[in-house]
């Protein structure tokens, strides 16, 4: 039974579905990537465990894009046949892990934001999206404690770790912007009270940003340069790789289970 | 024929969870519902964490339990709201899981994004007072945020040093 919940254009609504789905994907998909290869073992089990949780909402967000579209297509579908210009992450996502520094920072960045948004999508008009955000919102949280946890210790540890936490929020920082640049498919989206204009999310993203930061006595950049592109479908070389190594196994052989 | 409602739960009380198998599926509190329509029995399940990836083994085994005592026809049908809580595990539930060597959650602790961080800058640790199962000290300290499954943390006890798992709250 599929119920109209809004007269949104379903192409635009199960885009801007595929922006959340394919963030949690790719940056599930680079945390994986460190499995195995994590300086301590917990940690390596951490990663993977919040990979699990990013791919799990994957499912729910891209399962809902595909329903929401009406052409058939599954969450599976969506995550190994598109190809990298029908993606819709960010570029900080898709950026490589660097070294654990940089991977953990990229983290807190984008978990500081995804708690943000999944507060205000609680309130989202469809109650489909409420419930998914329902259920990631508690996992979320736990993201972010972990991630301000291990910044604060590490950017206040000793020099070492100072300077490789500095060194990736300077890094990082010019992709930040991204996430609170409003467009189109965001403006419809806010109308339609589906989900929140990402620029109004910024402040209480900023606030708790530069809590952790100061407690991890950190240097936040000022603003400069604001890389973008991604929610568009306009990536950079990094995206390609991480799709040939995903969906190999469908594109080589179509329809494969186990 | 329609079992009586009862005794599909006490069923679904004997199904162990496939990670922790000292508790049940109904311990866990992962059953919300289980109902007739006409000749088919719809047993509802909410997933613990969203890529929790024992819930295909857990659906496996609720329709395995339930053939072999003789349904026939069985739906199984996802429920993501209310979100699934600790707060469901059963107080039986709990005991087992104790004497097993995972400690409980704490009711009312579950992350709200702030408190680690928080507590960490002033404290320089956690804000948890965990209880060891082994040896019931409460001078405990976390070792990780994540540990052997989705569901829980890695814990030390400093009185006995052996290290356990907790189940974390959600």
């Amino acid at each position: 039974m599929t119920v109209a919940f809004t007269t949104l254009d379903p192409a635009v609504y199960a885009d801007w579905l595929m922006r959340l789905g394919d963030n949690t994907l790719i940056l599930g998909h680079r945390l994986s990537e460190w499995c195995g290869h994590s300086p301590v073992l917990e940690e390596d089990i951490a990663m993977a465990n919040t990979a699990l949780d990013l791919l799990g909402q994957t499912q729910l967000w891209l399962g809902l894009a595909g329903e929401v579209e009406g052409k058939g297509r599954t969450a599976d579908n969506l995550a190994y046949l598109r190809d990298a210009s029908r993606f819709r992450n960010v570029l900080l996502l898709e950026r490589p892990n660097g070294d654990f520094g940089q991977t953990l920072m990229r983290q807190f960045l984008f978990d500081a934001f995804h708690l943000e948004l999944l507060k205000s999508l609680q309130t989202s008009s469809d109650p489909r999206v409420v419930e998914i955000a329902g259920k990631a919102i508690k996992e979320v949280a736990y993201h972010l404690e972990r991630s301000a946890d291990l910044v604060i210790r590490l950017g206040d540890g000793n020099g070492e770790s100072h300077g490789r936490m500095q060194s990736a929020l300077d890094d990082l920082w010019p992709y930040v912007g991204e996430l609170f640049v409003s467009d189109d498919v965001d403006k419809a989206v806010a109308d339609a009270g589906i989900g929140p204009d990402p620029a109004d999310m910024k402040a209480a993203w900023r606030q708790t940003v530069d809590e952790v930061l100061r407690a991890a006595t950190l240097s936040v950049p000022g603003e400069g340069y604001v890389h973008k592109g991604g929610k568009r479908g306009v990536h950079t070389e990094h995206l390609g790789y991480i799709l040939a190594e995903m969906q190999f196994l469908q594109r080589a052989y179509p329809g494969a289970t186990w | 024929m329609q079992v009586a409602l009862d005794t599909v739960w006490d069923w679904l009380g004997e199904v162990p969870d496939p990670e922790i198998p000292v508790i049940s599926l109904t311990d866990l509190g992962i059953i919300r519902d289980v109902a007739w329509d006409r000749e088919t029995l719809i047993v509802t399940v909410t997933p613990t964490y969203s890529g929790c990836p024992a819930t295909t083994l857990i659906n496996l085994e609720i329709e395995t339990a339930l053939r072999e005592r003789g349904v026939e026809h069985i739906r199984l049908e996802r429920q993501l709201s209310p979100a699934w809580t600790t707060d469901w595990i059963s107080a039986e539930g709990r005991e087992k899981l104790k004497a097993y060597g995972i400690a409980p959650p704490v009711d009312g602790t579950a992350a709200d994004g702030k408190t680690v961080a928080l507590a960490s800058r002033l404290l320089g640790q956690g804000n948890l007072v965990i209880e060891c199962p082994r040896c019931g000290s409460t001078k405990t300290e976390k070792v990780s945020q994540f540990g052997s499954t989705p569901c829980k943390a890695a814990y030390r006890c400093k009185s006995c040093l052996e290290p356990f798992d907790y189940f974390k709250c959600i």
